[in-house]
């Protein structure tokens, strides 16, 4: 017999689904607890582990704070820009400012023997890989 | 002092070079900034990543030359997955005025900062006048 009118339970079944698809995206999840984009991140790959570079010039070692957790890394400082009081300026392309930023990893990070290194300006915290995260070999009996 | 602002990211500016290079890298504007003090003028660059043996500066007719190579050989055996900026030396030159006494300039690379002060010539200084 051919249906004349849609059904009603059609619609709420609808309804239902795209209620539950909205509930099951990650759109509402809660984000990173650091939203910045400064500063800009080169992230390298050696071996299991992972090294997170960033260019941050002429910052004092107390002014920067590196948190690690399970699989994600927040950098986050001031940076700060001096000049002489008696100066004038001619030029200023140089910012000072806060900033704040955590990116995940696709490994849990093994928290203790993290080795942050802050050479000649560049940021380079050494991340290695937890060890109950690495694949495990399986020897055939 | 103002409370310190969010920090956005400054793209790197790369270098339009007027003579081809014959380096396989590429070269980036340092951001710099420009102050002048009583006695002299104070350029500071950003060049993160530069060491000091890798930092040239050169006076030829009035004009400074500054450069600050990277050394790529940290990156071996590192293999990229996510990247942001670009890596590659600096460099930027700097027309001097005649009011700069060319002996007296001295160059310092701290964090990746590198400041080049240049000592004013006697004749550019300030005077003080007593009256009589």
């Amino acid at each position: 017999m051919a249906m004349l009118f849609s059904d009603p339970f059609d619609s709420l079944f609808n309804l239902q689904k795209t209620l539950d698809a909205f509930r099951t995206s990650t759109w509402l999840d809660s984000g990173l607890s650091a939203g910045g984009t400064y500063p800009p991140l080169n992230v390298f790959r050696k071996d299991d582990d992972f090294v997170v570079i960033s260019e941050l010039p002429g910052l004092q070692k107390a002014d920067l704070d590196i948190e690690v957790k399970d699989n994600t890394i927040r950098i986050r400082g001031t940076k700060a820009v001096t000049y002489p009081e008696k100066a004038g300026l001619h030029r200023r392309e140089r910012m000072a400012g806060r900033f704040d930023r955590a990116i995940i990893v696709p490994v849990s990070i093994n928290a203790d023997k993290v080795q942050a290194e802050y050479r000649d300006g560049v940021l380079a915290p050494f991340l290695p890989r937890a060890e109950h995260d690495k694949p495990r070999s399986i020897k055939l009996s | 002092m103002v409370a310190p602002q969010e920090l956005a990211v400054q793209q790197k500016k790369e270098l339009t070079p007027k003579e081809e290079k014959t380096v396989p890298a590429r070269y980036f504007i340092p951001l710099t900034d420009i102050y002048e003090t009583d006695d002299a003028l104070t350029l500071v660059m950003e060049m993160p990543g530069v060491e000091r043996k890798g930092v040239d500066v050169k006076l030829e007719n009035d004009v400074l030359q500054v450069e600050g190579r990277i050394d790529f050989a940290k990156y071996d055996g590192f293999e990229p997955v996510y990247s942001e900026y670009n890596v590659g030396h600096f460099t930027r030159a700097f027309t001097l005025s005649n009011k700069i006494d060319q002996d007296g300039i001295n160059a310092d690379l701290q964090d990746g900062i590198l400041t080049v002060t240049l000592r004013k010539a006697k004749q550019a200084m300030p005077k003080r006048i007593t009256v009589n």
